[in-house]
């Protein structure tokens, strides 16, 4: 029996190589195709409310199912400042595990700190609602409120009486939400600072601090950045958290003791009860809008990060 | 020392300490956490908790059987969807991932990992919901699957880049075609990292509420037929956590402890399977 002709055994090598790259390829595309459907779908589906509302949509206030009159207004206002509120809180926390963990902790803490921190990025978003509604809203109305309100009492954020769903309280527990995925990013943002760069602020006398902020945090800059953005989009869209503390009323107030909306909240609590095609629609258009932000936002975040750490799948393990 | 070098020294001092109190502000978030739960959850749980269906609003007793199975057919048929699509995606990042389709598909991978979950629950309420004209677990599952799929596609490319390219060039050059390399020397060699990716992956899914609200729905009795609406332990803690009854209450807490419980195995196992196979990368 002989083998068949080498030049076959060679061509079908090429023809199984090629089908395998085809085959790989494929599984790619779903990705690209995934968010050409997303997108595609929410803006079909929201067309109606897009036509009958246009503009007005995003700047008018009322949101009436029965007269069938939207406006996503106080949603949009509602998730960018408990958003921010969640940033004001958040990147202090998370910068300073990100600097303690790469500068300051003993050897023998890091992994352990680190471990701890991505945990709470695997504690379940509704978890963390329920805390908010049974321990940390008490918290808030029995030790946080009174004391802000004695000493800033007389700013327009922290007028009204404070029931507990609020502003604040969604603000809070995005904050803790977020701190795991900033810090776990800038993390590896610090990691990726040469260690020279410290050698040479520490050889010229500077001190440990001085070290961190004149040499370590300007070289990371764009990629600590990109991880606070990374935050932002994820607590832009974050659903089921936010919506069990902060109220859902469609009202905008600068106060943060009032309750408020957000876009998230809304679709996950008006979704199922949308009877009207019109109805519906409007809440795809929020969807929409929510869709194109974040992406806008984790698109930023993510090229920032590139800078840093070109190409690795920074953070990755935490997110 | 000068009087500025003491300033200097201080001021050093001072953000050092100031850095480790904030880093222990937020550990101490997560075991104030953990610790609510086992202090408000732990005293529900008894063997009937996990064999018995909820009982009508008022009663006490029964359990979240329905729920548990529910979470394990919803995230188990999102895997059986997601995983092969999710790792599939990665090795093609890691084998041929250089070029412009690399990067882009790379790039959308990343930022579809941020993609809010309530945004996908949409996709699969338009897709499978609104045509069957009924709730089901499936729809859950294939919008679970979705969310699955870009942070797999990352984790399993970076894991497979870890192989060091001495082990495929020995495959080559020993006669083995490309794609028997890849799959039976590279994809074998970082098996342990993809398994681990995915069990993270099915971690993160299994505690997610948002995408189930409007495609899995939520069921009080017990079902395992995956084209009817179906209860999970997320949806029943956001239903008995926002409802009225002390009873309801108690129960969301225990179901919450063991939701948490079991993202905390996965999690742990996850890291198990890599540490056992990789010694100490990482």
């Amino acid at each position: 029996m002989t083998s068949p002709p080498r030049w076959q055994s060679l061509l079908s090598r090429d023809r199984s190589d090629r089908i395998y790259r085809q085959v790989l390829t494929a599984f790619a595309l779903a990705l690209p195709l995934l968010i050409i459907v997303i997108l595609g779908v929410l803006f079909v589906e929201a067309w109606p409310a897009v036509k009958r509302f246009g503009a007005s949509f995003l700047v008018t206030s009322t949101w009436d199912p029965v007269r069938e009159v939207y406006g996503a207004a106080p949603m949009i206002f509602g998730t960018l400042a408990s958003s921010l509120l969640a940033l004001v809180i958040a990147v202090p926390l998370a910068l300073s595990v990100a600097i303690f963990l790469t500068e300051f902790a003993p050897r023998r803490l890091r992994q352990p700190v680190a471990f701890l921190v991505e945990l709470l990025a695997a504690i379940p978003s509704v978890v963390y609602g329920m805390w908010g509604i049974f321990v940390l809203i008490p918290f808030l109305r029995s030790y946080v409120v009174p004391p802000l309100k004695a000493v800033f009492g007389w700013t327009p954020f922290l007028q009204g009486v404070f029931y507990g769903n609020s502003l604040l309280a969604g603000g809070v527990i995005l904050a803790i939400m977020i701190v795991p995925y900033i810090a776990a990013v800038s993390r590896e943002v610090l990691l990726a600072v040469p260690t020279s760069q410290r050698e040479a602020a520490l050889a010229m006398g500077a001190t440990r601090w001085e070290a961190v902020r004149s040499a370590v945090l300007p070289y990371g800059r764009a990629g600590l950045i990109g991880a606070v953005i990374l935050g932002l989009g994820r607590a832009l869209g974050e659903t089921m958290a936010v919506t069990m503390v902060i109220g859902n009323r469609h009202d905008i107030s600068v106060s943060i003791l009032q309750p408020a909306y957000t876009m998230a909240a809304a679709i996950a609590n008006e979704f199922s009860e949308a009877t009207t095609h019109l109805y519906q629609s409007a809440l795809m258009e929020v969807g929409l809008i929510l869709f194109v932000v974040t992406v806008a936002v984790n698109a930023i975040a993510r090229l920032l990060i590139w800078r840093v750490a070109k190409g690795a799948a920074v953070g990755s393990r935490a997110l | 020392m000068t009087a500025s070098d003491f300033r200097r020294h201080l001021m050093s001092r001072v953000m050092t300490t100031l850095v480790v109190i904030l880093s222990f502000t937020a550990v101490l978030a997560l075991v104030l956490i953990l610790g609510n739960l086992i202090a408000k959850g732990a005293s529900s749980i008894d063997w009937a908790f996990f064999t018995k269906s909820p009982v009508p609003a008022g009663q006490s007793g029964g359990g979240v059987a329905n729920a548990i199975v529910g979470t394990a057919i919803v995230v188990g048929v999102a895997a059986l969807i997601g995983v092969p699509i999710g790792v599939g995606a990665g090795m093609y990042l890691a084998e041929y991932g250089s070029g412009r389709l690399g990067f882009l598909v790379r790039f959308i991978a990343d930022v579809l990992n941020g993609t809010p979950s309530i945004v996908v629950g949409i996709v699969g309420w338009t897709f499978i919901v609104k045509p069957t004209g009924h709730f089901s677990a499936l729809a859950g599952s294939v919008a679970l699957a979705i969310l699955m799929i870009p942070m797999l596609a990352r984790t399993t490319e970076e894991m497979v880049r870890l192989v060091p390219n001495s082990l495929r060039e020995a495959a080559l050059a020993l006669g083995y075609p490309r794609w028997r390399t890849s799959l039976r020397v590279v994809a074998r060699t970082a098996m342990g990292g993809i398994v681990t990716g995915c069990l993270v992956g099915i971690a993160r899914i299994a505690g997610e509420t948002a995408p189930l609200l409007f495609t899995a729905l939520g069921n009080l009795n017990f079902t395992v037929n995956a084209s009817q609406p179906m209860q999970t332990l997320s949806l029943q803690i956001y239903v008995y956590a926002t409802g009225p009854f002390e009873e309801w209450h108690r129960i969301a807490w225990a179901s919450a402890l063991v939701l948490m419980g079991l993202v905390l195995i996965i999690s742990l196992a996850a890291r198990w399977v890599t540490r056992a196979r990789y010694g100490s990368i990482r």
